[in-house]
């Protein structure tokens, strides 16, 4: 059978066929009456589950046999800036045609737009397969968000003069958030934005620094628009469509994803419009697009991962040492099962969470069609919309930061077990390990990750899911586990406890080992969960927690012992 | 100006990934334990079609003579942006060769009313006779383009089409309507559409109804679903011989002067072997003596 990255991986299919979306499918499609209006609605559940068959059959088609043979290549040649413009690798390109020749791209839009209207979760299954085929390339994929928050806040004449061509590939996005002097502390963004009171129009004028794709048609910036404000509340969100008045000066020469340009950009009297309210660029905007965008990351890493690991496993069976597979060792044996636990539990935490954004955002659009039809709130939406939104709070940081660090481990064990060979450009390993490096730094590193689902960890956000997780049957067989895992979240709980009324500094100082114990909590629920009905997933459940739970109750150790370096101790040390 | 064209394809057994179980005893192939498949170089012509209609406009039809399974390259060639599909399927056409098979094709083509360009592949891998094609354009009688690779000009009723052939290529102009077969270096053919394959999943014939009823229960009964696909213009057509208004001693195997009258099952075998020195000398030998026995060049 022709290769293909969808039917070829039973979990990522596992978890899209038991992905809990039917309600929120049916909100989407309005009782499913798009359906008479649209020739690609769905009629029913079963019908937009198979057409998320057919659209993920084919993508794993074009990422198998166009994009993930050349993906060595697009690495190689990677995008170039010459003469102030960038051009992709040629691979890079032939991957783009692909992509416009299937009409995928816009797949999330709504049908008024020419997209397919598809829920962020079988979006985010997309990103992971292409990630998995050439890890750069889903930069240029996954700007599609960009598309998503125009299609959110922009007003309906932006809209339809920009969606649709996001629809048909005719253009591609860039996020622009960065400057040299704001990175992980987006408030101070300095660049400009002056409306022109007589016409009403607005400029912009900047430097903006690593911006991903600068090159594309549309960007979205960020920028000062309220004069002598200092933080986030001065900043407004705009639409730029590329023209002369931005320059791309250069673009980075970096460690990885070599097929992605990392632009830097002037901008200088640049046209643009508005996006969403002034002053709210930030908080609502900015914050919307990139909860989009890291879990985007999250697949992006876990794509890679699944590409190590399916290299690592290959080479591990085939390389002999002491006359045998060196896959029967111990030592790699036990590497590829952490790597197989750990990509596992990624990919679960990363559905439980776009499933939380699917249904925030289909209840969210049925407050305001509610609210514009002149009808009451109705109680039931408004609790479910808040409790979606505290939980995809909470777990999209979570996942962007277990599926990246989780991503350098899995990749980084994937180069060591090729030995001498991983250390080498003509392995895949290296090009594996250089390019997941990127995805705990960008959209918000890893500590950002932290700091953003720290606040509702210690508030005990995660009981709502846990609690209901526990309540559930696990039969005998997996009652020790189950046992286990009861007595480390009832650590967890005390260590939120603990933490709780403590001050910034001392939350902040075991910030991490928290969030890494709540991802651990939180995967062995799932993967526990899993387990229930699928067999193969007993004995994953098994080693995932084996592994992990004792190095949980290790850092709640350390979060219970609650002892801090004091300043002067830690300058000392760093003296 | 818009054209209309028709691209004639074939069902195949992949004979390009033949398995060991696939031969039988007598050297035949197994058709039903491989998979069926679009013929490559049909493709590659309904490709030529489709660029045509980018470039030009007009609409593109596919027609296909085979068992009722067939169906599945129509909707296949529905999914890369075929415009319509008509399935050719009756008892009375099997067992045709090339001439009981053109014979039939050339009257639906016929019955589909005027058109401008008949595109198909040079040939079929299960027979690679290369005969479909220019015996079609005979009984159609419109001039042919063997072995087209690439359509350089087309403007009001005149084509002009670069031809592939073994020691170069040969360009030729042409009077509309023709017919012209497409090699395989002609285009890369395009993946199907997601939009095309979602809004055509549903698209079969009435011989598909009780499948299709067996997925999606919740069309009720034949008549409901034929209704659906019929409103959204989802329903393949099926003609028969009668259809076609064809005289039946010409149809499928009383039609078909060609008999299969036996198959030799070869198997190569090096019969002796040789050792050629590892030299730039050596080597020049062997490709002068392959040269002179005609084997190269
Ligand atoms: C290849 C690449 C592509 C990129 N693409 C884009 C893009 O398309 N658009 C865009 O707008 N930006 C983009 N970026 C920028 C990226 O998002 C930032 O680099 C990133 O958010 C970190 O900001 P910084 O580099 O200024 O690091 P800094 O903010 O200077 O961080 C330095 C260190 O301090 C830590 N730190 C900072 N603040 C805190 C805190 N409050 N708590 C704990 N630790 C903290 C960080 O974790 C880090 O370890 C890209 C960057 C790269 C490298």
């Amino acid at each position: 059978m022709a290769e293909n990255f969808y039917l070829d991986n039973p979990d990522l299919r596992f978890r899209m066929e038991g992905a809990a979306l039917s309600a929120i499918v049916d909100l989407k499609e309005k009782g499913y009456s798009t359906a008479a209006k649209y020739a690609n609605a769905p009629r029913n559940y079963a019908d937009a589950q198979d057409n998320w068959r057919l659209i993920l059959g084919i993508l794993g088609d074009i990422c198998a046999n166009v994009i993930a043979p050349r993906a060595a290549e697009a690495d190689e040649e990677g995008a170039v800036f010459h003469n102030g413009e960038v051009d992709y690798a040629a691979a890079t390109q032939a991957a783009i045609e692909a992509f416009k020749k299937s009409e995928i791209l816009g797949a999330m839009l709504p049908w008024e737009y020419g997209g397919l209207n598809l829920p962020e979760t079988v979006y985010q299954a997309m990103v992971e397969m292409v990630s998995r085929a050439e890890g750069g390339l889903m930069t240029i994929f996954g700007l599609q968000e960009i598309a998503s928050t125009i299609s959110e806040f922009g007003d309906d004449e932006m809209k339809a003069r920009v969606l649709p061509r996001f629809a048909r590939g005719e253009v591609f996005g860039a996020m622009v958030l960065t400057e040299p002097d704001a990175g992980s502390d987006l408030g101070a963004v300095q660049t400009k934005a002056s409306l022109d009171e007589a016409t009403g129009k607005w400029k912009l004028n900047g430097v903006k620094r690593f911006i991903t794709n600068g090159n594309a048609h549309i960007h979205l910036v960020l920028a000062r628009s309220e004069e002598g404000s200092k933080d986030a509340r001065g900043l407004s969100m705009f639409l730029v469509e590329r023209d002369k008045s931005v320059k791309i000066r250069r673009i980075e020469n970096k460690l990885g994803i070599h097929s992605s340009p990392t632009c830097e950009l002037q901008y200088t009297d640049t046209p643009a419009l508005l996006v969403g309210k002034r002053r709210f660029g930030l908080m609502r905007c900015a914050m919307a697009l990139m909860n989009g965008a890291r879990l985007a990351v999250a697949a992006q890493a876990l794509g890679i991962s699944e590409a190590a690991y399916r290299e690592a496993l290959r080479y591990a069976g085939e390389r002999l040492q002491f006359g045998k597979p060196v896959s029967t060792l111990p030592a790699v044996s036990r590497m590829l099962i952490s790597m197989k636990g750990e990509i596992e539990a990624a990919r679960a935490l990363i559905f439980e969470t776009s499933c939380q954004v699917d249904a925030l955002k289909a209840y969210e659009a049925k407050q305001e069609e509610l609210a514009a039809a002149g009808a009451p709130l109705d109680p039931a939406v408004v609790a479910r919309k808040k409790r979606a939104s505290n939980l995809a709070d909470m777990l999209t940081p979570m996942s962007k930061y277990y599926a990246t660090e989780m991503g350098n481990r899995v990749c980084y064990k994937g180069m060591q077990i090729h030995g001498g060979v991983g250390y080498m450009r003509e392995f895949n390993a290296e090009r594996h390990y250089r390019d997941v490096r990127i995805t705990n730094i960008y959209e918000g590193t890893s500590q950002l990750q932290v700091v953003a689902a720290l606040g509702k960890m210690v508030g005990r956000g995660l009981d709502v899911l846990i609690d209901e997780w526990e309540a559930l049957d696990y039969g005998s067989a997996l009652a020790p586990v189950r046992a286990e895992l009861s007595e480390l979240t009832a650590l967890f709980r005390k260590c939120c406890d603990e933490l709780k009324d403590k001050d910034r500094e001392l939350i902040d100082y075991f910030g991490t080992d928290l969030v890494e114990m709540g991802c651990v909590v939180v995967n062995s629920w799932l993967l526990l969960r899993d387990a229930i009905t699928l067999e193969r997933k007993r004995e994953l459940v098994r080693a995932y927690t084996a592994e992990h739970l004792p190095r949980a109750r290790g850092l709640a150790s350390a979060i219970l012992a609650g002892e801090m370096l004091s300043g002067p101790s830690r300058e000392a040390i760093l003296a | 100006m818009p054209y209309k064209s028709v691209v004639l394809i074939k069902q195949v057994p992949d004979t390009h990934n033949i398995t060991g179980k696939v031969m039988t005893d007598e050297g035949t192939i197994d058709r039903a334990a491989l998979p069926a498949i679009f013929n490559p170089e049909d493709l590659n012509a309904l490709e030529m079609a489709l660029e045509v209609r980018e470039r030009h406009g007009g609409t593109v039809t596919v027609l296909t003579m085979g068992p009722p399974s067939a169906a599945e390259i129509l909707r296949e060639s529905l999914y890369r942006g075929a415009d319509g599909a008509v399935l050719l399927s009756d008892r009375r056409f099997a067992g045709a060769d090339t001439l009981a098979t053109s014979y039939a094709l050339a009257l639906a083509v016929r019955k589909l009313g005027a058109f401008d360009l008949v595109f198909c592949g040079r040939q079929a891998i299960d027979g690679d006779t290369a005969q479909v094609g220019p015996q079609t354009a005979e009984k159609l009688g419109i001039p042919q383009i063997t072995y087209a690779e690439c359509v350089l000009a087309l403007e009001g009723g005149t084509i002009v089409v670069k031809r592939a052939l073994d020691h170069g290529t040969e360009t030729v102009e042409c009077s509309l309507p023709c017919l012209l077969t497409v090699v395989s270096s002609a285009n890369e053919p395009r993946p199907a559409s997601v939009r095309r394959r979602i809004a055509n999943k549903l698209a079969a014939t009435s011989m598909e109804y009780k499948a299709l009823l067996a997925k999606w229960p919740e069309f009720g009964s034949e008549e409901a679903l034929d209704a659906f696909l019929t409103e959204r213009k989802l329903k393949i057509p099926v003609w028969t011989a009668a259809e076609l208004g064809a005289e039946e001693a010409k149809l499928g195997l009383a039609g078909s002067p060609t008999q299969v009258y036996k198959v030799n099952f070869v198997v190569l075998e090096s019969a002796e072997s040789r050792d050629v020195p590892p030299t730039r000398e050596g080597m020049a030998a062997l490709v002068d003596e392959l040269m002179r026995e005609y084997i190269v060049g």
